[in-house]
């Protein structure tokens, strides 16, 4: 009876009020979007690392002809010195680093090359020759980049040591910046929503004094006054949050799934599946903030 | 039922208290008047009653327990024991006769079945029977007295507290009102009514507690409005809803103005 007496109350109360929870829904559901992006683009990192970090190695160039590194003034690479430097990657001190390598001729570097830019014209005015041979190494423990680098760098015929992951952490820097910027902008948009969703209490709990009044002198509990009125707030916020889940969801479906990955293929994006992991935390998000900014609101506009 | 200790209540430390020390006692199922003037500490004194507001200094016992010392979220509890009824009948708008009442019991979880067999009764109590389904703006302001005295005393409190529950009615329907409270105060309900009524209070004859500026200077049985033992100050002419005028012995000292327009 109780039950079904509040669950009443709700209804008209959302009824009598119902642009100012519309308002609401919108708030939060732009607010919470704008979170659940961002943590959309954290999993996209996370995702990306774990895709490349397996495939991206330390590559170690030979010196070719127009090298001008230092290491390089004796000219290109020769055989000895190639052969130096595959026994010092087979010697223990290196090896418990590494686990494999394989050498990459200019012939295997230049067929990379035309697989990697198809689509571009410079592949037509770049010749074998102009690439340098290098070493690909497969790390152990990709943060060891350091001693392959010392190791190698000072050795005769070799040009650089390079780290492609660092290549990576700039993409990576850039979407963690977007990541940032979502997660500002979805903070002043939770201030707004929280303010909105007081005032919205306010102006229910005043439109209702008459009601609350007569349920205080006939003695109704606090719990019997206050819930309607928090619930209305939170079941506002909970729509507001069911609707950006389903936005995130749409976007990995349909932008990220059909549109992006068909663009870059070879790049793993996250599914729409992933995006639902999502959803139970913009929910309780949504639902803790209404809640809470709802009862502060009450306990100084509602007298119980 | 109610009784007051030593009761003072201090709205502004620079005024003079709202209520002054005052010692009162009101027994299970009495029917006592409160009377004086506005600003006598009349609503002060129903307030502490309902713990709307504690009391600076001094102890008020309602149904044998301190106010005070009832927790916050007990107080609903307290409440429930007793009804309350006002000059604006506070009645909600959008509901019938019958949904007005039933809140009361809705809202402190009573089922539908009980609440579907009381109201019915309560209602014929008051005199509303077949009345069940008319909104509040189309009774007279009598009958929507009755339906918040039914609200009031559906939940079977032990006291019922009424604010010059007849200041909006005219005297026929007003006598109409004080029969209903007689009953409801036959059944067993002490009754509590602050009253600028004399015509009411002089046909009752029931206890009659008089407070002038926070202090009781009157506490009779069966007494009248004004006190037997004559009291200097002004006489003042009341008029009745006949429209004739009727001298006034007048009110102790310097009371009630303006209040006397009915």
């Amino acid at each position: 009876m109780r039950l079904a007496f509040i669950l009443s109350e709700i209804g008209s109360g959302l009824r009598r009020n119902l642009s100012m929870v519309v308002s609401v829904i919108l708030v939060t559901f732009v607010s919470l979007t704008f979170v659940g992006a961002a943590g959309m683009l954290q999993m996209q990192i996370n995702q990306m690392k774990g895709y490349w970090y397996d495939k991206v190695q330390v590559a170690i160039f030979l010196c070719s002809d127009g090298s001008t590194a230092p290491g390089c003034a004796s000219g290109p690479v020769t055989p000895e010195q190639q052969q130096g430097l595959n026994a010092l990657l087979e010697s223990p001190a290196v090896a418990q680093y590494i686990n494999d390598f394989q050498f990459e001729s200019k012939d295997e570097a230049y067929k990379h090359f035309k697989d990697q830019f198809s689509n571009s014209p410079i592949v037509d005015s770049v010749t074998p020759d102009q690439l340098p041979a290098s070493f690909r190494i497969n790390m152990k423990d990709p943060e060891k980049y350091q001693i392959i680098s010392e190791t190698f760098s000072s050795q005769p015929g070799v040009e650089t040591v390079i780290d492609q992951r660092q290549l990576l952490e700039r993409l990576f820097s850039v979407m963690n910046g977007a990541s940032l910027v979502a997660v500002g902008i979805a903070g002043v948009m939770i201030v707004c929503a929280i303010l909105l969703i007081a005032t919205t209490i306010r102006l229910s709990a005043f439109s209702r004094r008459r009601e609350t009044g007569i349920m205080r002198l006939v003695g109704a509990s606090k719990t019997v006054i206050q819930l309607p009125f928090i619930l209305e707030g939170v079941i506002a916020a909970v729509i507001g949050a069911a609707l950006a889940s389903g936005t995130l969801w749409a976007v990995a479906q349909f932008f990220l799934g059909d549109y992006m990955s068909r663009q870059y293929p070879d790049t793993a994006f996250i599914s729409s599946g992933q995006t639902l992991i999502l959803a139970p935390a913009l929910l309780v998000l949504g639902g803790s903030l209404a809640g809470i900014s709802s009862l502060l609101t009450l306990r100084r506009y509602l007298r119980v | 039922m109610i009784r007051f200790e030593n009761v003072t209540k201090v709205y502004d430390q620079k005024a003079r208290p709202a209520l002054d020390a005052i010692n009162l006692e009101i027994d299970r199922g009495e029917f006592a008047f409160l009377v004086g003037a506005s600003g006598s500490g009349k609503s002060t004194f129903l307030r502490l009653v309902l713990k709307e507001d504690r009391a600076t200094s001094g102890a008020v016992y309602v149904a044998g327990q301190n106010v005070a010392k009832i927790s916050s979220w007990r107080v609903p509890r307290l409440r429930r024991g007793i009804g309350v009824v006002f000059q604006d009948f506070r009645l909600l708008p959008q509901k019938n006769v019958f949904a007005n009442v039933a809140f009361a019991m809705q809202v402190i979880g009573k089922s539908r079945s009980v609440i579907r067999d009381t109201v019915p009764e309560v209602l014929k109590t008051v005199g509303l029977e077949g009345k069940e389904h008319r909104m509040p703006h189309e009774l007279s302001g009598g009958e929507q007295q009755r339906v918040a005295i039914a609200r009031a005393v559906v939940n079977r409190p032990g006291i019922l507290l009424a604010d010059e529950p007849t200041g909006n009615l005219d005297p026929t329907t007003s006598m109409g009102i004080m029969g209903v409270l007689d009953k409801i105060n036959q059944n067993g309900t002490t009754v509590v009514m602050a009253t600028h009524d004399d015509d009411i209070v002089n046909e009752m004859r029931k206890r009659v507690v008089e407070l002038k500026n926070g202090v009781v200077i009157r506490d009779e049985a069966r007494a009248l409005y004004t006190s037997m033992i004559p009291v200097v100050g002004q006489s003042r002419r009341l008029k009745d809803a006949s429209g004739r005028e009727t001298p006034d012995a007048g009110l102790p000292g310097n009371a009630a103005e303006g209040e006397a327009q009915r």
